[in-house]
């Protein structure tokens, strides 16, 4: 079995807080992903992956409708956003935190690469603006 | 006929530059949600200062942009952004009709969110505990600063039903100011719970502006067309629950299945029970479907009935934060980013400072990745040192960032350089205490109030 970051397999996320708690969405390309990381991607797998990060219990739910998992992470942002002295007080870059979680896949999947950004827009402006 | 509600704002500070746009595809609803959880903390330091204040300082902006077309009857305005002040909210709304020199407006107010003078006697009739921690509020670190009930939709459907054309708010669930028009315009029961499910659905798509719209998007998040113009959303609810999710034509941005996906588990726990004053919504039963460009249809959305409680949000004082912030180069630049941070909390320690605790980043290496990072030996070009600490008062706190200061020269790591114009004064940090209440201790106070502008 090969190995892959969640992110190359192509998932998104999404991570909002309330209070001290992070809400991390993670979103599968196709359901033949969703079937994989609903197998492997445990609440214990995603504390273990966080570790002193997630000081409390981590909840999953799923929602096979949007091909999403749904992992709530408690006491996970240093006392909850305006108590926090963390510089990411409302753990914005939690999501692409967990996409860095490495998984076993099948061969049928060890061939997916997550594409390379192209920010030639991006370029562009900055090379007309900044002097 | 389907009801357009637009999503025009979705946090305190976001750009009011939405507004045109929305008003300009037709809308028959605004709807501005300014309230995150902090928020209300930033508008009580506002009004310990100013008893006037209490409100967001951008409504007037947002008000000045969409009532013009309010008066013109071609839309209603309805937001929270009274925070803890939603009668000066109202006044500020009159006041900005005035010198815009429109008339026949009706603006309704609604109070009532507010516990503050409360607590005590809500104590008294109920056990009021912490929902995470399970705290009895009896141990409450107070005086409360702020305590604020998430009303629900009905307050502002009885304001749209007394003749209201702008409807100010303070705490209400963010999906409610939503939900609100849709039930007035297609008269749903309240026990009508999968039509309410799908109208709070569609309320959480809408609450948090862009990001329904390719905000705030992972994956290919870089094929966003102009996201510099990035559109709010706006959802089309018909009779039956079901509705559509687009965007004005005219702007960049995107609404696709996956745009949508991405919020409609924002900030959510379980999915199947998404809990609001109005109804216990199952977000795992809605079908999202592609439905030509730019076009999102939702449908088969279920429900369950409300639980009695409201969700209400208590805020205590919590110390003194500082930080300084600090950058070292190759060679070496995490070590002597690391070495720093010890060398400066060592004289913190000499100089006999109490602090309660420490936090310490090293931007460009593991600060915001913590623990997921893998460990390589790699050599970082460059390492920003971010500490931060909490002490009880201020005066302890800024002197804390004193000890940073001659560690320019008087430190061994050599290159240390400061990141621009740094850190600013110790702010005040604030603790959250959210907790359940009985419905029946809130409503008998919640108050829906016109004046005619």
């Amino acid at each position: 079995m090969s190995r892959l970051r969640l992110h190359d397999l192509g998932c998104g996320y999404r991570a909002g807080d309330k209070g001290n708690i992070s809400d991390v969405a993670l979103f599968a390309p196709d359901p033949e992903v969703y079937a994989l990381i609903q197998t492997v991607v445990t609440a214990d797998r995603v504390k273990e992956h966080f570790g002193r990060f997630v000081e409390g219990a981590v909840e999953r739910y799923e929602a096979p409708n949007v091909l999403a998992l749904n992992f709530v992470l408690h006491d996970a942002l240093g006392g909850g956003g305006p108590r926090s002295l963390r510089a990411d007080n409302l753990g914005k870059t939690l999501g692409g935190a967990l996409v860095r979680l490495e998984i076993e896949v099948p061969a049928a999947l060890a061939g997916r690469r997550a594409p390379t950004p192209d920010v030639d827009w991006a370029v562009e402006i900055l090379n007309r603006l900044v002097r | 006929m389907g009801v357009r509600v637009a999503g025009g704002q979705g946090f305190y500070g976001d750009s009011p530059r939405s507004v045109a746009g929305l008003l300009d595809a037709g809308v028959d609803y605004l709807c501005l949600e300014a309230l995150a959880e902090l928020t209300l903390a930033i508008l009580q330091k506002d009004r310990q200062r100013d008893e006037t204040r209490g409100f967001t300082r951008d409504l007037p902006a947002y008000l000045a942009a969409a009532l013009p077309a309010v008066a013109a009857g071609r839309t209603k305005l309805i937001t929270n952004a009274g925070g803890i002040n939603p009668t000066a909210a109202a006044r500020a709304a009159i006041d900005t009709a005035h010198s815009l020199g429109l008339s026949g407006l009706t603006v309704a107010t609604v109070a009532g969110d507010d516990l503050t003078g409360r607590l005590e006697t809500i104590a008294e009739q109920a056990e009021l505990r912490h929902l995470e921690s399970g705290e009895l509020f009896a141990d409450f670190p107070g005086p409360a600063l702020f305590a604020s009930a998430y009303l629900g939709a009905r307050p502002i459907v009885d304001a749209l039903a007394a003749g209201a054309d702008v409807v100010i708010t303070g705490r209400v669930a963010d999906a409610a100011l939503f939900l609100a028009p849709v039930v007035y315009e297609h008269g749903w029961a309240w026990d009508d719970w999968d039509r309410l499910a799908a109208g709070t659905l569609v309320g959480h798509l809408l609450e948090c502006s862009g990001q329904s719209a390719g905000g705030n998007l992972s994956r290919d998040w870089w094929t966003v067309p102009h996201p510099w113009d990035l559109p709010y959303p706006i959802g089309e609810v018909e009779s039956d629950g079901s509705a559509l999710i687009t965007k004005p034509e005219d702007s960049g941005g995107r609404v696709s299945f996956d745009t949508v996906r991405h919020q409609l588990l924002y900030e959510v726990h379980d999915p199947s029970a998404y809990l609001s004053p109005d109804v216990v919504a199952d977000f795992t039963s809605a079908r999202l479907v592609d439905e030509g460009l730019d076009r999102v249809r939702v449908t088969d959305v279920r429900g369950r009935a409300a639980t009695p409680t409201y969700k209400a949000l208590l805020c205590h004082r919590a110390g003194f934060s500082g930080e300084a912030r600090v950058g070292f180069s190759w060679p070496d630049a995490r070590e002597k980013a690391t070495a720093t941070a010890a060398i400066f909390m060592q004289r913190v320690e000499d100089a006999g400072l109490p602090v309660d605790e420490w936090h310490v980043e090293l931007w460009g290496v593991d600060a915001l990745g913590g623990p997921t990072v893998p460990l390589t030996g790699a050599e970082p070009p460059e390492v920003m040192l971010r500490a931060a600490w909490r002490c009880a008062d201020a005066d302890t706190a800024a002197r804390v960032g004193r000890e940073m200061v001659p560690l320019t020269l008087s430190s061994p790591p050599a290159g240390m350089t400061g990141l621009g114009r740094g850190a600013g004064a110790p702010s005040e940090l604030l603790g959250l205490w959210p907790t359940l209440i009985d419905k029946t201790l809130v409503d008998p106070q919640v108050t829906v109030t016109l004046e005619a502008v």
